[in-house]
């Protein structure tokens, strides 16, 4: 390893009562990856990804993300990382242009280095048209681009999506890849949970959880490798049927 | 960066279709017809008088309720019964008896007693009734003996009626109108807008952020803040237009309290919004507490007359201390001075509030 | 049918899985009818009173005296005469009686009238119009020549004997109580589903929309029928209203004012898009005008004929009416039919025009 791992994971655990979400997971992600955070629904993907950018406490275990604690300096974390939910969360009743520059300045930048970030992301999203649109009204694709190019507005360290690509279309969810690569091959780590398995096969390596443990690790070719699977979508269900919690 | 969290709030509220329009309207129709509700002077109160004395103390009384325009006189009869039943089918609402050796009895040692009964039902103009109706006989003995030379002259007693000489209920009213609406608008609106952040979901996408709670919170306490300010502005130019009414005291003694009454609301509101997951349950606790403040802080009935337990309650109530405020300074020119006391109090608790919000807004589960 | 009733049971879910709401729309009702019912009265007591004598002797001493032993005034202390000002100024006192300095001389001998200035003077605090009248009531009656106080009246009061407030006030704090919970609950829950996107689904099942309304009606009827037990069974036990009248006759009366309740909920949900315009309406706009116009502290025979005119769209005015009538008075049903057949107009016609605007949007 070149470098230290720039989100590091160990024994991390939390529990909600009696029932534990998360089940002493430990891995690391190096930076620049595309990290694929895999599990059915209710194996606790979303509940480590919000220990892990600072809104959510671990029960026990511990980890660091862009060299910060997790558990105490969960604020220091929120200067480094960007975040998108699975829940489209910019505001509907304000502009792409008011919802990016709100962002922008949330996270201190200058109000020209807002204006050029700003042109530079139409640009490329080729959103000139509708800078002046409220966000409510565009569809849901658009929203989800807008939503990421604004979680990487402050060219963040790691950025963490939340099944970022739920109900998009096809030709819109390649779109959405290609940014992603295009954060990555600019030096970001990007930690992505997802549904779908094709997309798995982007990431540099993926990790599969069940029952809130992780059950495997590694890149895409090494797992379908080890499991004697053709495909990705092979070697999640021959995991994910272990599964003894439901929904 | 508290620049353009401000800066959201406030284009989040204009854009509203709903809420610039309401701050503006509500306000102005509170002040336009409700302090034409508030007459608590009952007038036209309905006497039966049942005069078994027939005397002339008996008939001047009479001649007096005729006389008066508090008074309605239905009947005069000596059927006690009779005015009872008129009594309970509301024809009137107080009876007066007065029984027969009346005036004989004056002199005595033991007089007879006249008997005052009334509907009460409608505890308003029943006891109203019943009072007005006692200080007419009562001066109309004293009257009576006066002309005989038997007891000081009634011009011995003069009542001044200072600050509000005319006894205008208006005036009294008014401002505790504008106190309803500052701690409707005030409370309200920030716990429904924080609470909607809460259910929409973009809440979380600021707890990602580096904004510190206190600037979030901030954003959103200034926005009601000068929502309030403008509120408050609307209601004290119409009560000047309208019904003629300036603040005898100053202006900024008025505005000190109430900037400081709304951050007491808001940051009630915020407490309230951050303890609940939903809209539906914010606004019934928020609902709940407003009930209380309207209630019971002696806005429309007197503080001094509820049992002393619920006395003690209103110690805890924010609005006591600033309704005493607004009426001292509205009508009596009272000065922070006279009334520290109370902008204190307020102070306090828009402190502990305040703190409390910001504190129980939590980033991180 | 079957679809019906599994609406119903999932709308009785929605309410049940979320125990904090259930639980305050359940306890406040409670709360608030006892604080209410116990703490607020509209008698003026305990008026504070500061004396100024320059010459106290027997007479005004024996006047203080009655003044602190009567449950109407508090004697707050002798103040010199130049803080009248800022004593009531401060709050410090709701009136000060001013006794002149030959006071004691004068009552003694009636009959002597050295200057034209009076023996007494009252000076009250008007700003509170209310206790300044009742209190120079008191007074004036407490600084008579007792010769004349012998004879006061005595006093009663019909159906309401102990002048109990809570008799004037539970009436009031039901009419106000129900609507405002029940329309909130209603307008909200539709409203939410307007939000969410929920309603499209619904609205796409082969259940009639009437029946889809009708469903989030029942468990919220249901709710709010429990709210009505525990206020009736605290007025009569708690708070010893009498219930002279026919049980049946209120509940009948609350029932159908819970319908109106509810079919004013719905109404707010067609003309509001969020949550927040619904509550805004159902709570803020709605709670002003209900205080004030309802009857409930403000007689509405009082008010200047146009209000009056606009206090008949508050439906709460004809159910305090109908309610004081029924449990207080003690009167048959037959004496508030028209309270009853206003209210159901009322009912029918707020359902006909949310249904209306309901079956509007639909297509």
């Amino acid at each position: 390893m070149e470098s230290e791992p720039i989100i590091r994971v160990r024994e991390l655990s939390k529990r909600f009562g009696d029932f534990t979400a998360v089940d002493r997971i430990t891995f690391d992600v190096a930076r620049g990856e595309i990290f694929g955070f895999l599990g059915a629904n209710g194996a606790g993907k979303t509940t480590a990804m919000r220990m892990l950018c600072g809104l959510s406490y671990p029960t026990s275990g511990s980890g660091t993300v862009a060299g910060f604690d997790i558990a105490r300096e969960g604020e220091l974390i929120k200067r480094h990382i960007g975040y998108m939910s699975q829940r489209f969360s910019l505001y509907d009743d304000l502009t792409v242009m008011e919802n990016i520059r709100l962002y922008g300045g949330i996270y201190g930048l200058s109000r020209r280095e807002i204006l050029r970030r700003t042109a530079a992301l139409l640009e490329r999203l080729d959103f000139r048209a509708e800078r002046h649109t409220r966000v409510g009204r565009l569809p849901l694709g658009w929203k989800q681009k807008l939503a990421f190019s604004v979680a990487t507005l402050h060219r963040p360290e790691v950025v963490f999506l939340d099944e970022p690509t739920g109900g998009v279309d096809p030709v819109t969810r390649r779109q959405f890849w290609e940014l992603i690569y295009e954060a990555a091959a600019e030096g970001t780590t990007l930690f992505v949970t997802t549904h779908y398995m094709d997309e798995a096969e982007y990431c540099s390596r993926v990790s599969i959880m069940v029952d809130g443990q992780i059950r495997a690790l590694g890149a895409p070719a090494e797992l379908k490798r080890h499991y004697g699977a053709r495909t990705m979508d092979e070697v999640f269900r021959m995991l994910a049927r272990e599964a003894k919690r439901t929904e | 960066m508290l620049r353009v969290l401000l800066e959201k709030e406030f284009l989040q509220f204009l854009r509203n279709p709903f809420l610039p329009r309401m701050a503006l309207i509500f306000p102005v129709m509170v002040m336009l017809v409700f302090p034409w509700v508030t007459t608590m002077d009952v007038r036209h109160i309905g006497v039966a008088v049942v005069d078994n004395d027939r005397t002339e103390t008996s008939r001047r009384l009479i001649s007096k309720i005729g006389a008066s325009d508090y008074y309605t006189l239905q009947e005069v009869t000596d059927d006690f019964a009779g005015a009872l039943d008129a009594l309970e089918s509301c024809a009137a609402d107080v009876v007066l008896e007065i029984p027969d050796g009346f005036e004989e009895g004056l002199s005595s040692d033991n007089p007879k007693k006249a008997s005052i009964s009334a509907n009460g039902v409608n505890a308003t103009k029943g006891s109203l009734g019943t009072q007005y109706l006692q200080q007419t006989l009562m001066a109309t003995l004293v009257e009576l003996q006066a002309e005989r030379g038997a007891a000081p002259a009634p011009e011995t007693i003069v009542v001044q009626n200072r600050y509000n000489p005319t006894l205008e209920y208006r005036n009294y009213m008014i401002p505790a109108l504008m106190i309803m609406l500052l701690i409707t608008l005030g409370g309200f609106l920030p716990a429904l807008n924080l609470v909607n952040e809460k259910e929409t979901g973009t809440i979380e996408q600021i707890n990602v952020t580096p904004v510190s709670r206190l600037s979030f919170t901030l954003a959103k306490l200034v926005l009601y803040w000068i929502i309030g300010f403008v509120v408050l502005t609307l209601a004290l130019l119409l009560a000047w237009i309208v019904y003629g009414l300036v603040p005898v005291g100053a202006a900024g003694a008025i505005y000190l309290a109430s900037m400081l009454f709304v951050l007491v609301m808001s940051g009630f509101g915020v407490i309230v919004a951050n303890y609940s997951s939903t809209i539906l349950q914010a606004i019934f606790v928020m609902f709940f507490f407003v009930m209380i403040f309207i209630l019971m802080s002696g806005l429309l009935t007197p503080i001094a007359s509820m049992p002393s337990w619920a006395q003690c309650i209103t110690y805890f109530l924010p609005p006591r201390y600033f309704i005493e405020i607004m009426r001292a300074v509205y009508l009596k020119g009272a000065t922070l001075r006279d009334l520290w006391y109370d902008y204190a109090a307020l102070a306090l608790f828009a402190a502990v509030f305040n703190t409390a919000a910001a504190l129980t807004y939590k980033k991180q589960l | 049918m079957g679809g019906f009733l599994s609406f119903v049971k999932k709308e009785t879910l929605h309410i049940v899985r979320d125990p904090r709401t259930m639980l305050i729309a359940l306890l406040m009702p409670v709360v608030q009818i006892l604080l209410f019912g116990f703490a607020i009265s509209t008698e003026v007591n305990n008026v504070n009173v500061a004396v100024v004598a320059p010459r106290p002797g027997e007479t005004i001493r024996q006047i203080v005296m009655r003044i602190g032993a009567s449950s109407y005034l508090t004697f707050k202390g002798f103040i010199p005469a130049s803080d009248i000002d800022r004593t009531l100024r401060a709050g410090d006192a709701d009136a000060v009686v001013v006794f002149a300095d030959d006071y004691d001389r004068r009552t003694a001998d009636p009959a002597s009238k050295p200057d034209g200035k009076p023996a007494v003077q009252l000076i009250m605090d008007a700003s509170n119009t209310n206790t300044a009248a009742a209190g120079a009531g008191y007074l004036r009656q407490l600084l008579t020549n007792p010769e004349a106080f012998k004879a006061a009246p005595e006093t009663r009061l019909l159906f309401n004997p102990q002048m109990k407030s809570a008799y004037n006030f539970v009436p009031g704090i039901m009419g106000l109580i129900f609507i405002l919970i029940c329309a909130i609950l209603t307008s909200v829950s539709i409203v939410r589903e307007k939000e969410t996107g929920t309603m499209e689904v619904l609205l796409v099942s082969p259940v009639r929309p009437l029946r889809i309304i009708l469903a989030k009606m029942i468990p919220y009827f249901t709710l709010s029928c429990l709210n009505l037990a525990s206020i009736l069974l605290l007025a009569r036990y708690v708070l010893d209203v009498p219930m002279s009248g026919s049980v049946a006759g209120i509940v009948g009366m609350s029932l159908l004012y819970l319908a109106l309740a509810l079919a004013l909920g719905l109404f707010i949900s067609t003309i509001a898009d969020t949550q927040v315009t619904a509550l805004i309406i159902s709570a803020i706009l709605m709670l002003i005008p209900l205080i004030m116009l309802s009857g409930m502290v403000f007689p509405i025979e009082n008010m200047p004929g146009i209000l009056q005119a606009v206090s008949c769209i508050i439906p709460a005015r004809w159910y305090i009416d109908a309610i004081r009538k029924l449990m207080i008075e003690g009167l048959p049903f037959a004496d508030v039919l028209d309270d009853f057949f206003i209210l159901a107009a009322m009912t029918a016609a707020l359902i006909g025009v949310a249904l209306k605007k309901f079956n509007d949007k639909l297509e």
